[in-house]
């Protein structure tokens, strides 16, 4: 799960090209986005080594795929698949990186690996602290070297992180480790 | 009290929100049992809060006991943030695709279900009235909770929303000045009276209730997305029921007809909005 607001298009320009082409699970991306934005999918899809899309209502989650949440919806994690929702936004945001941090931590209990990257505000940090309390491994952003520090920096706040890294090192670090 | 790991709390939660969503139908007849349960979940911890209630159990005696905190659940369980002339190609779309069809008929009944404060209804009263439409219509416009129909009813919003609503409008196709259909008053807009002559506001449950009449055009936009698999099934089925034959049938941007049991009875008015037209 990767969560992400200013300056995260050209930090994720950065990371998802960098994942490996055999990246063994699935890779959710909440990227704070206008209710306009139209085309973030297919410019992303080009910066991307995995196969990358919007989820529709009810899709499978499959390994190896690159999901962003669409504009103007919360994206949720159920047992078999995602859900979505047009609840108020939260903290200003929808797409919120807390609800669907929380959302897959409810259903991957231990199994996630929450990622948090540059942004302006905060949010994603209770859904991280959630991750972790469930056993998940939890990574941030280097607040001293990311386009914007609040949401690293909120993150770190609120829980105890395993890994601080500049942007390059962090796709590396999940290859490594999946 | 016992302290238990995050894991087992999760789940001890889940049985609790069973349960309690068992006894909201057995009570009260409101069945929420095959709702999608990230976002149910999301939402009955939400007004816990805001009751300041600590357990789900705790939550369901007040829920089954007192009629009004049961009322506050079914709001909170039915409202859903939409805008008016949200996804605005899709109305266009409709300008463009489906109205010169209600044209040919000599009068139009429209259903929107699911229709929360009733954006999505004043978008449409709005767009039929440029056509030159409305007098033949009559739009049906149902909810499960009666506070978010009265909501609906009155037509009111916040003036903070006008600025998207307006840019949805223009890029919907809009004819006129999106401001000539509203009042503003302090914070607020009313929309003109004369907009809801022909809206009938109504409570209707997808989930429970059958189908009342025979519908020109359908719209069940981000509704469905809150039901599992096996509700969605069966409202798929009385949207069908509902529609006539060559009617029109609209879903959200990212729902579809795909893997539903009506799949085949529908063909695309449009590839990219979510318009279908019923064939058979």
């Amino acid at each position: 799960m990767v969560g992400t607001s200013y300056g995260g298009l050209a930090a994720l320009q950065i990371l998802l090209p960098a994942l490996a082409k055999d990246f063994p699970l699935p890779v959710i991306v909440v990227q704070h986005r206008s209710k306009d934005s139209d085309n973030l999918c297919e410019f992303l899809g080009r910066h991307s080594a995995l196969p990358l899309g919007e989820p529709n209502d009810k899709d499978a989650i499959t390994p190896g795929r690159v999901y962003l949440a669409p504009r103007d919806y919360h994206l949720l994690i159920e047992r078999d698949g995602f859900a979505l929702s047009t609840e108020a936004p939260v903290g200003f945001a929808r797409p919120s990186v807390n609800v669907l941090f929380e959302a897959a931590a409810d259903v991957y209990q231990g199994h996630v690996i929450g990622v948090i990257l540059t942004g302006a505000n905060t949010d994603g940090a209770r859904g991280l602290a959630k991750i972790k309390s469930y056993g998940g491994l939890c990574v941030v952003e280097d607040p001293a070297s990311a386009e914007s520090r609040g949401m690293p920096a909120a993150a770190i706040a609120a829980t105890k992180v395993d890994a601080i890294l500049p942007l390059r090192e962090i796709a590396p670090y999940l290859n490594r480790i999946c | 009290m016992m302290s238990a790991l995050p894991a087992e709390q999760n789940q001890l939660e889940d049985i609790e929100i069973a349960l309690l969503l068992e006894g909201l139908y057995r009570v009260y007849g409101f069945d929420f049992r095959d709702y999608s349960s990230a976002s149910i979940k999301r939402r009955i911890l939400e007004r816990m809060r805001a009751e300041k209630i600590a357990s789900v159990s705790a939550y369901q005696d007040s829920v089954l006991h007192d009629d009004a905190c049961m009322e506050r659940l079914l709001t909170g369980l039915s409202v859903h943030v939409s805008s008016m002339f949200r996804d605005p190609s899709f109305y266009a779309t409709f300008r463009a695709k489906v109205i010169p069809i209600l044209r040919t008929y000599p009068t139009v009944r429209i259903w929107h279900a699911g229709c929360s404060m009733g954006e999505e209804v004043y978008s449409m009263a709005i767009l039929l009235q440029e056509e030159g439409l409305y007098r033949k219509c009559v739009i049906y416009a149902t909810d499960i909770s009666r506070e978010v129909l009265r909501k609906a009813r009155e037509g009111i919003f916040p003036l903070a929303s006008m600025q998207e609503y307006t840019n949805n409008y223009m890029r919907a196709g809009g004819k006129h000045e999106f401001s000539d259909y509203y009042t503003a008053h302090y914070d607020n807009v009313i929309f003109h009276p004369a907009l809801k002559t022909n809206v009938v506001f109504s409570e209707h449950n997808l989930v429970t209730d059958g189908s009342f009449n025979e519908f020109h055009v359908i719209l069940c936009r981000n509704v469905m997305i809150y039901f599992n698999k096996t509700l969605q099934t069966r409202v798929h089925n009385l949207i069908y029921e509902s529609l006539s034959m060559f009617g029109v049938f609209g879903l959200g941007n990212k729902e579809s007809l795909r893997f539903t049991p009506r799949q085949d009875f529908y063909e695309k008015l449009d590839s990219r909005d979510k318009l279908y037209r019923k064939v058979k």
